[in-house]
């Protein structure tokens, strides 16, 4: 409605920012010498700093300062790589995240981080640059002292929201201060963009405060800025001097360069006395080399990330129109048909072209990659590994497996749940695994794919495998299987599905309590999905999250079984066969059909849906694949294609699972839309219960 | 009893020989029969869906809720179109009727406990009996009617999972 609220919005960009950094922190602990990470990892907790204090989060920006401080040490090479400098920046996002959700709470978490930051810093090379402003530091002393400030913004900074006249009201605070304004790079007026920064500053400060409260003043823009502040005592007040022409030079590096290769007789009594030595000069302009690489490097990263932030509900909503016009182009098309004018059925034609492109474009919009979510269980399986002791390898595979946005979402959960379980339960510790022959490193694997009209995500790994005895005598402890009674195996590891169920003999922090495996069942229930288990003792377990593609608007095989029409997803057809009067008689007790010499078993519709009208002469087999399984829905006629815009069914008919939504047909009536894998899986029993009786 | 001390604005209807009222309020729209499409396997009093507007909305037969007979339909059939909240979701549902016979009000005052004895339905699916011109009108809680507990009841007996 009105406009989104900043503070939601940053909210929403730090979660993203946090996710990217913990990916960054994770990768560094693999290749702690990739420059490039150290760089990514800065400029996320930059911004984060930025954006925080722009947002009023000030604890936060205060917090991440540190934490970027270290950083950009270590990224301007000041530090060696440190794998407990990552351990710190994984603590400290917690910390971050948990400032920007209850940022009024103070639970005083961020003190410990600081203090192993601070260890940290001191246990670095004692070389380290005074700039570090790490609080564990001892300052210098309080005495009163003369300090020449020269700073200058970045161009974009008052757009950024920096005001350097509060910049230069906080140095004031501080003590007597000169200030005087440097306009040399002011252009002319034809030239001047109002937004933009031109001045400069050069203030002198005499202050008894520390020269650490100098640089909390430039705090937040101390990156994008060239600053300078220096202590003047008479004996460097000539070699400043010296400094102040250099960085007038400025603007143009190689242009100084020209002009010191020219102008020798500056160089040379600089030089000759003693006022400025040659390396001091290249120093200089090596840091503003550097300057402007880091602002090169800057621009290229925002570029990189062109994309706009839509609410998901707006996307709701375009997908609602979407489903109206694609309803009506059905209407329009059964017209044109009835209406036999060729011009009529041509515009008929475009418009069904057109809503059927717009549809795909409209749904890729929703469309995320699976990536997103496993880069999430990084960092699960790092510290679950750690706090348990023992070495797991997390791989994936089919990142890009895409799915609607909000199927991503509620599967983290029951992720969440299932990779524990492993890690917990299934995978050994590295004793146990090199006693039985095992790597000591134990494997997690990650995959997704597409199989039909499903999404097929796995996860395995190699440890023990389930105890199908321990399941089997607690679930007959538990009630859920008659003693004795003979099931498969795959049917007895559904077992660990139901509430409650736990075969740990003890309750560990991690899992053992048997709450969260009937959170993945509910969960696939609820997306229509299902789950899977396979175990191999001593091998190893892989669970299966079978999830249909619930896309707003599919392309669907329209159908009619008695007076109903049923629409199938197409993706999930084969292709359609008539029944022949031999397969139709013979199947009474077997119901087998043999297409080109394999046996394809079929369920009569009819008979599921106990339709009451007499059957058409020639019944028709539509031919589905779920899975691996191939079955034949046995139809009175099949229709044709049908845009299908899915709208979902009710709570009143939850219960009923053998249709995963409904659509409104051209004609204005609605059609239920069936669920393949739940139709197959409702006509095993539906047969069972005949066999029984 | 949730109604204020004022009057209460009810749409009456008929079912079966009896006059039930629904809170105005929830009553969004009511249609002359639409196409109903079956919703085979379903509970026989929620066994099918309707086009509402382009929403398919579950049609529910109270009738069978209230242990009459299922009827066809006629002439005086309508669908009265209402919101309810289903465990904290609100709902759009259409609801059968025989016969659709005005808006109007009962008094607060009027409308009194459910007896314990003598109801031939289930209390739980009454807010109370109120009396008009000479006859009865029951008064539903529409809400109770889809969350009883029996919903939860039957759908794990017929489950068999």
């Amino acid at each position: 409605m009105s406009a989104p609220d900043p503070i939601e919005t940053f909210r929403l960009e730090a979660q993203e920012l946090f996710e990217q950094i913990e990916a960054t922190l994770l990768d560094l602990t693999e290749r702690p010498d990739d420059r490039d990470l150290v760089d990514t990892a800065f400029r996320g907790l930059h911004t984060i700093k930025g954006s925080g204090s722009m947002f009023g989060f000030e604890r936060v920006a205060a917090f991440t300062h540190h934490v970027e401080t270290a950083f950009d040490r270590l990224r301007k090479g000041k530090t060696h790589p440190d794998p407990e400098l990552f351990a710190i920046g994984l603590a400290a996002l917690d910390v971050m995240r948990r400032l920007i959700e209850t940022p009024d709470r103070d639970t005083g978490d961020e003190q410990p981080i600081l203090e192993r930051l601070g260890r940290l810093t001191a246990a670095a090379a004692p070389a380290a640059a005074p700039e570090a402003t790490t609080p564990a530091k001892a300052e210098e002393e309080a005495a009163a002292a003369t300090y020449r400030i020269r700073f200058r913004l970045a161009m974009d900074a008052m757009a950024m929201g920096t005001n350097p006249l509060l910049l230069l009201d906080e140095l004031r605070t501080l003590g007597d201060a000169t200030v005087v304004a440097l306009s040399d790079k002011v252009p002319a007026l034809e030239d001047i963009e109002p937004t933009e920064c031109h001045l400069g500053w050069d203030v002198v400060l005499t202050t008894d405060k520390p020269r650490s409260a100098i640089d909390d003043v430039f705090m937040f823009v101390i990156d994008d800025m060239q600053l300078k502040v220096e202590r003047i005592d008479a004996a460097t007040a000539d070699k400043r001097l010296g400094e102040i022409l250099l960085e007038k030079g400025d603007v143009a590096a190689p242009d100084l360069r020209a002009a010191l290769g020219q102008q020798k007789p500056l160089g040379t009594l600089l030089v000759g006395t003693g006022a400025v030595s040659e390396p001091q000069v290249a120093a200089a302009l090596a840091e503003q080399q550097h300057l402007r690489q880091e602002q090169d490097a800057a621009k290229s990263g925002a570029k990189a990330q062109a994309t706009i932030r839509v609410a998901a509900e707006r996307l709701d909503g375009l997908m609602d129109r979407v489903g109206e016009l694609v309803i009506a182009q059905a209407r329009l098309r059964q017209l044109a048909a009835a209406l036999d004018d060729s011009s009529l059925k041509s515009v008929a034609e475009e418009i069904e072209r057109l809503a059927a492109e717009l549809r795909d474009t409209t749904m890729g919009i929703r469309m995320v990659p699976i990536g997103s979510l496993f880069g999430r269980f990084r960092r699960l399986v790092h510290d679950l590994s750690r706090d348990l002791g023992k070495e797991v390898r997390l791989t994936t595979a089919g990142e890009e497996t895409e799915l609607d946005k909000t199927v991503i979402e509620r599967l983290a959960d029951p992720m969440v749940h299932i990779i524990r379980n492993s890690i917990d339960h299934g995978i050994e510790r590295p004793d146990a695994r090199t006693a039985t022959g095992k790597q000591g490193e134990g494997r997690l694997h990650l995959a997704a794919y597409h199989s039909g009209a499903q999404v097929l995500i796995t996860i395995s790994d190699d440890g023990k495998g389930l105890d199908a005895d321990r399941i089997r005598a607690r679930a007959e402890e538990a009630g859920l299987l008659a003693p004795g009674a003979k099931i498969a195996e795959s049917e007895l590891y559904q077992c660990i599905f139901a509430p409650g169920f736990s075969t740990a003999a003890e309750v560990t922090s991690v899992s053992g309590r048997g709450v969260g495996m009937d959170v993945v069942k509910r969960t696939l229930d609820a997306l229509r999905g299902s789950v899977d288990v396979t175990s191999t003792p001593g091998k190893g377990t892989q669970v299966t999250l079978r999830l249909p593609l619930t896309l707003a608007i599919i392309d669907g095989l329209l159908v009619r079984v008695g007076t109903g029409r049923y629409v199938l997803p197409l993706s999930a057809v084969e292709e359609c066969v008539e029944l022949s009067a031999e397969d139709d008689a013979r199947s009474r007790g077997r119901n087998f059909l043999s297409l080109r010499g394999d046996l394809v078993p079929f369920l009569r519709l009819r008979e599921l849906f106990n339709a009451r009208t007499e059957p058409d002469p020639y019944q028709k087999v539509v031919i589905v694949s779920s899975g691996e399984l191939r079955v034949g829905l046995v139809v009175d006629q099949v229709i044709g294609d049908h845009q299908t815009v899915i709208k979902s069914l009710s709570k009143l008919h939850a219960d009923v699972e053998t249709f995963s939504g409904a659509t409104i047909l051209g004609d204005g009536t609605v059609a239920l839309i069936l669920d393949v894998a739940h139709l197959i899986e409702f006509g095993q029993r539906h047969e069972e219960r005949l066999q029984a009786s | 009893m949730t109604t204020t001390n004022s009057a209460m604005q009810v749409l009456t209807v008929g079912l079966d020989r009896e006059i039930f009222a629904l809170d105005a309020g929830r009553v969004s729209e009511i249609l002359d029969s639409v196409p109903v499409t079956e919703v085979p396997n379903a509970r026989p009093f929620v066994n099918g869906v309707i086009n509402v507007r382009g929403k398919v909305v579950p049609l529910a037969d109270l009738r069978l809720r209230f242990g009459m007979e299922r009827t066809a339909a006629n002439l005086d059939t309508r669908i009265v179109v209402v919101e309810v909240d289903l465990g904290g979701e609100p709902t759009t549902v259409g609801i059968l009727a025989d016969k659709v016979y005005e808006v109007t009000e009962i008094a607060a005052a009027a409308i009194e406990e459910t007896p314990r004895v003598g109801m031939r339905w289930r209390s739980e699916f009454i807010k109370g009996i109120g009396k008009k011109d000479a006859g009865f009108i029951i008064v539903l809680d529409i809400d109770r009617v889809f969350n009883t507990d029996d919903t939860l009841l039957e759908r794990t007996a017929d489950g068999e999972r």
